[in-house]
């Protein structure tokens, strides 16, 4: 099966079917949710500090559903309309652009405490026109360069990728740290052919913790388990420090659904018995 | 869904439009307001990101008085509800933004800001 980054443009390749047809694979749900909980792990945010984040390449606002629930305000960036129309019916609450990230941010110095990006990176590594504007060392040059001035220092942007070749991961690190950044690839699982996760790390400014995170490793029985394990322990960690005060509780969502009712929105899901529970990613 | 949390974030990022880009003038707006849950902790830590007069200017051009024009040094609940709702709760759902320097416009379709760029005004 051929690449996605390899048979269209992303906002052809993610058309309206699409967009439909990858926001609803559960399997699909599961592995982007997973990857935006190990890359929030990595993200190391301070644990009582409320955070506005950026979630670039959002699409269809399956890790900003994630975002939500974790209590984080956040903006998201894509440029495929169908998958930022998906987003909208599932009522994300980030602030969404269309936007190409190859083209550059204007987003002020120090807007962002943090920045995630899940299945994305890839997608920059085609050139889409012979324009020389868009050959990839000229788009992840304005990206990187953009993105580093919209974070805050210190922070970190975590990018979750597909790169298909060591030569690939060269050229975006080295350009990556040309705009400013430091830190580097972590791999989680590298001895497994399924688990296997590439993670661009990247740090602004001097962290507290300045080495770069250890990858997971471990058999890929064990493996699922562990992460479950880490996340877990995250949760139980976060709840005993005293929650974050703004996730969502169902009351809250009753009442949004409520408010979007009166509003005449006709796409609300009826309220179920899942209404404000966790999506269980986990367990 | 563009609010004013990242509209106050915003500049103009045409080739060589790096002067006087900021902030985006609103045109021809549809507003919605919608509830937003309230977290002060939010609002004070977001608080030394905001431009303040581009956040007054804005929310009064959109029909909200509430902020006064200096930045106050104590943050009572009050003020800090009132920039809540200005940041959080003021949705533009359609119009455009436009650049007060190279005019440039973003147009907005259901909440949604078309950011993209043409060819000759990549930076
Ligand atoms: C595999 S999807 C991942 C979407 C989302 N991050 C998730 O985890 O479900 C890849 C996304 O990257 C977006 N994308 C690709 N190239 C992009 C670009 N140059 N600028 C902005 N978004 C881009 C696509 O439109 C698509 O929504
Ligand atoms: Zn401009």
């Amino acid at each position: 099966m051929s690449r996605p980054e390899f048979v269209a443009p992303p906002e052809i390749y993610y058309g309206d079917t699409e967009a439909k047809k990858y926001t609803q694979n559960t399997r699909n749900q599961q592995i982007q949710a997973d990857m935006t909980y190990r890359a929030l792990e990595l993200l190391n945010l301070p644990p009582d500090e409320p955070a506005f984040l950026l979630d670039i390449g959002c699409g269809s606002g399956l890790s900003g559903e994630i975002l939500d629930e974790e209590g984080y305000l956040w903006a998201g960036v894509d440029v495929a309309p169908s998958m930022l129309e998906v987003a909208l019916e599932r009522e994300v609450e980030g602030d969404l652009f269309l936007q190409d990230i190859g083209q550059g941010f204007g987003f002020r110095p120090g807007s962002f405490d943090g920045a995630i990006s899940i299945s994305v990176l890839q997608w920059l590594l085609n050139a889409e026109t012979s324009h020389p504007t868009s050959s990839p060392p000229h788009r992840l040059t304005r990206f990187f360069t953009t993105l580093h001035s919209a974070l805050k220092n210190p922070s970190r942007a975590i990018f979750q990728f597909y790169p298909t070749s060591d030569d690939q991961i060269q050229l975006i690190t080295s350009i990556a740290q040309k705009a400013g950044f430091g830190g580097g690839i972590v791999v989680d699982y590298p001895n497994s052919k399924k688990a296997r996760k590439v993670f661009l790390c990247l740090f602004v400014g001097q962290q507290k913790q300045q080495k770069l995170p250890e990858g997971l490793d471990g058999e890929e029985e064990e493996q699922e388990a562990k992460v479950r394990f880490e996340r877990r322990r995250e949760r139980e960690k976060t709840r005993s420090k005293g929650k974050r005060k703004s996730v969502k509780d169902r009351d809250w969502i009753l009442k949004k659904k409520e408010l979007y009712r009166k509003r005449g929105k006709d796409s609300v899901p009826n309220d179920s018995k899942y209404t404000g529970r966790k999506r269980k990613t986990y367990f | 869904m563009v609010r004013l949390i990242t509209h106050n974030l915003l500049a103009c990022h045409v080739k060589g439009c790096n002067a006087n880009n900021f902030p985006l003038e609103f045109r021809n707006v549809e507003l919605e307001i919608r509830e937003a849950e309230f977290n002060p902790d939010f609002v004070k830590g977001f608080l030394p990101k905001i431009e303040w007069k581009a956040l007054v200017d804005t929310a009064r051009q959109l029909g909200d008085t509430s902020l006064p024009e200096e930045q106050p040094e104590m943050l009572d609940d009050d003020f800090l509800k009132n920039l809540h709702h200005v940041l959080l709760e003021i949705h533009v759902e359609e119009g455009a933004m436009v650049c007060p320097n190279c005019k440039h416009e973003y147009p907005i379709a259901s909440g949604i800001p078309n950011m993209l760029l043409a060819e000759h005004e990549i930076a």
